[in-house]
C-alpha cells in the first residue's frame, strides 16, 4: 500500500533521512522503531507531506505522492496522528473530531464516522464537549486517534503514541493500537518504546541516524542479538 | 427614574450594536490570521461610499445597494489579504501594522480624490419612534437589530460548520490543522472575506445615521481599536462585551458632561483598565 524509496530529506542544509526505503502492505501494522533524534518523526511528516522529500520516491497504491501538500495527503486516505498529540485544546472534544472529518468525502459519514468512534473510546463520548486541553494524557491520545479516524483513512500514521504518557497510560495506549489493529486498518508506528511496540507490530523496521539498519517479523526483531543488547537492555 | 437619562442608555445600547458587529470583524481577522487590519474603519469608509453612490447617484434600491456593500466589501478583504498581507504574512508585525497603515492613507486619499471631503448623505430619512416620552430612532433600532442578528449569524457559522471550527482552530496549531486537510490560505481568504462583509454591513448602518466622507474612519476607528484591546485582542466575546461597556460610558457621559468629554471618558478608563487588566476584561 505505503512504499518508499530511497527517501532523503531534512531541514535547510541539515539532512535527517538517508536513502530510507520501506514498505507497508494492505491491512499490516507495521513499526518504525529507533532511537531519539533517529529521523522518526521526520519519516513520519515526509509520508504525510509537512516536510518535503529531496529526494526518492514515495507511493501510495502505486500512486506517486511526492510533492503533495499535507491538506490534501488527507484526501488520499492517510491520517498521521502527530508527536505529542497536538489536539486543538480550547477546542471541545467533539470539535476535534469533528475537524478530523473535514475532508468533504469524510464530511458525508460524518455521524457514522462519529457513532465508531466513540464506540472504540467511549470516555470520549462522556467528555465531549469538554475542551480537550482538559483531558488527561491517555484520553488526549483517544481523543488524538479518533480525530485522525474521523477522515476514514487506510493508512494511520502513529507518531510516538506513548510519549510523555505515565507507564500505566502507556499500557493503555498499547491496547489501543491492538484495538484499532483489530478493525483491519493498515498502521505505521513510530516508536521509542521498543519492547511494547515490538509486542503489537507484524513487522519493524530499526531506524538510525536517519538510515534503515535492520528489518524483520517483530518475532525476529525481539531474538535479535543487536537489538535486545542495544534497545532492551538484555 | 429620568427618562432623558434613559434615553441616552437605550442609545448608548443601540449604538453599541454597530459597534460591537466592527469589532468582531477585527477580532475574527487577528485571532485567525494575526494581523491587525489598521485601515479596518476606511473599509467600512469605502461601503458608505457604496451604498451612497448606488442609491443616492444611481438610483438603486436601498436593499441592492447594501447588499452591494457587503460583497463589494467582502471582496475587498479578499483583495487585502491575497495583495498586502499574503505577501508579508511571515514577516515582523511591525511591517504588516505599516502596510495595512499605509492603505489607510490610500484609501482616504483615493476617496478624496473621487469624492471630494464633501460631507454626502444618503438622504433617507426613517421615521423616530416614541415610546413613553422616550425618542428612539428607527434607524438606530434597525442598525442594531441587523447588528445582532449578524452577530448571531457569524456564531453559528463558527460553530456549526467545518469551515467554521477549521477557522476557531486554525490559531491553536497553524501546523498541524494541515493534517485534518485544511488550506491554510483558503481558510484566510475565508476570513478576510468574512472581516470585510461584517465591515460592509455595517457600512450600511452607518449610513443610514451619519454622512459619509473620507476620513469618517477616523471618527470612529480608534473607537473600534480600543474596545477590541479592552476586550482582549482577538478575544470575540470580550470585544462584544467591551461594546457595550464603551457605549454607555460614551451615552451616559454624554448626557450628564457632552459628548467630546464622555470620549476623554471613555479613553481615561481605558487606559486604566489596561494598567488592570492588560489582557482584556474578559478571558484569562
Amino acid at each position: 500500500m505505503l512504499s518508499l524509496f530511497d527517501v532523503s530529506a531534512g531541514y535547510g542544509s541539515f539532512r535527517a533521512l538517508f536513502g530510507v526505503s520501506l514498505e507497508v502492505a494492505a491491512g499490516e501494522t507495521v513499526g518504525v522503531i529507533g532511537p531519539n533524534g533517529a529521523g522518526k518523526t521526520t519519516l513520519m511528516r515526509v509520508i504525510s507531506g509537512l516536510v518535503a522529500a529531496s529526494a526518492g520516491a514515495i507511493s501510495l497504491d502505486g500512486r506517486s505522492i511526492v510533492g503533495i501538500p499535507a491538506h490534501r495527503t488527507v484526501a488520499r486516505g492517510i491520517a498521521h496522528v502527530p508527536e505529542n498529540r497536538r489536539l486543538f485544546p480550547k477546542l471541545s472534544v467533539e470539535d476535534n473530531l469533528r475537524i478530523g472529518a473535514f475532508i468533504p468525502a469524510a464530511r458525508r459519514h460524518f455521524a457514522e464516522q462519529l457513532a465508531w468512534v466513540y464506540q472504540l473510546f467511549p470516555q470520549l463520548r462522556e467528555r465531549r464537549s469538554q475542551p480537550a486541553g482538559t483531558l488527561s494524557g491517555g484520553e488526549q491520545q483517544m481523543c488524538a486517534i479518533g480525530r485522525a479516524l474521523m477522515s476514514r483513512p487506510r493508512l494511520l500514521l502513529m507518531d510516538e503514541p506513548s510519549a510523555g504518557l505515565a507507564p500505566l497510560v502507556v499500557q493503555e495506549v498499547f491496547e489501543l493500537i491492538r484495538r484499532i489493529r483489530a478493525e483491519g486498518l493498515t498502521v505505521l508506528i513510530v516508536e521509542q518504546n521498543i519492547q511494547q511496540v515490538l509486542g503489537v507490530v507484524d513487522r519493524a523496521y530499526l531506524l538510525e541516524v536517519g538510515a534503515i539498519r535492520l528489518s524483520g517479523t517483530s518475532t525476529e526483531l525481539k531474538n535479535n542479538e543487536f537489538i535486545r543488547k542495544a534497545y532492551m537492555g538484555l | 427614574m429620568d427618562m432623558f437619562l434613559l434615553e441616552a442608555a437605550i442609545n448608548g445600547l443601540l449604538l453599541a450594536g454597530v459597534l460591537a458587529l466592527l469589532t468582531l470583524g477585527l477580532n475574527l481577522i487577528f485571532g485567525v490570521i494575526d494581523v491587525v487590519w489598521i485601515a479596518y474603519a476606511d473599509l467600512v469608509m469605502c461601503g458608505m461610499y457604496v451604498v451612497y453612490w448606488l442609491f443616492a447617484v444611481f438610483g438603486w434600491p436601498l436593499p441592492l445597494a447594501f447588499a452591494a456593500s457587503v460583497v463589494g466589501v467582502a471582496v475587498l478583504g479578499v483583495l487585502v489579504h491575497l495583495l498586502i498581507i499574503a505577501p508579508i504574512l511571515g514577516s515582523a508585525p511591525i511591517n504588516q501594522l505599516l502596510a495595512t497603515g499605509g492603505l489607510l492613507y490610500f484609501l482616504q486619499s483615493f476617496a478624496t480624490l473621487i469624492f471630494t471631503t464633501d460631507f454626502r448623505n444618503i438622504g433617507v430619512r426613517l421615521p423616530v419612534l416614541e415610546i413613553g416620552g422616550i425618542y428612539i430612532s428607527y434607524s438606530r433600532l434597525l442598525a442594531f437589530g441587523v447588528a445582532l442578528a449578524g452577530a448571531t449569524a457569524l456564531y453559528f457559522f463558527l460553530k456549526r460548520t467545518y469551515i467554521g471550527t477549521a477557522i476557531r482552530a486554525i490559531a491553536q496549531d497553524r501546523e498541524i490543522i494541515g493534517l485534518m486537510g485544511v488550506d491554510q490560505r483558503r481558510i484566510y481568504l475565508v476570513t478576510s472575506a468574512i472581516g470585510g462583509a461584517l465591515a460592509g454591513l455595517g457600512a450600511c448602518l452607518l449610513a443610514l445615521q451619519y454622512d459619509v466622507h473620507p476620513f469618517i474612519g477616523n471618527t470612529f476607528g480608534p473607537l473600534i481599536f480600543m474596545i477590541c484591546v479592552l476586550g482582549g485582542l482577538g478575544n470575540m466575546i470580550g470585544g462584544f462585551v467591551a461594546a457595550f461597556i464603551i457605549s454607555q460610558i460614551i451615552a451616559i457621559g454624554g448626557y450628564y458632561f457632552s459628548t467630546e468629554l464622555s470620549y476623554v471618558l471613555a479613553f481615561i478608563l481605558f487606559i486604566l483598565l489596561m494598567f488592570v487588566r492588560p489582557q482584556g476584561i474578559v478571558g484569562r
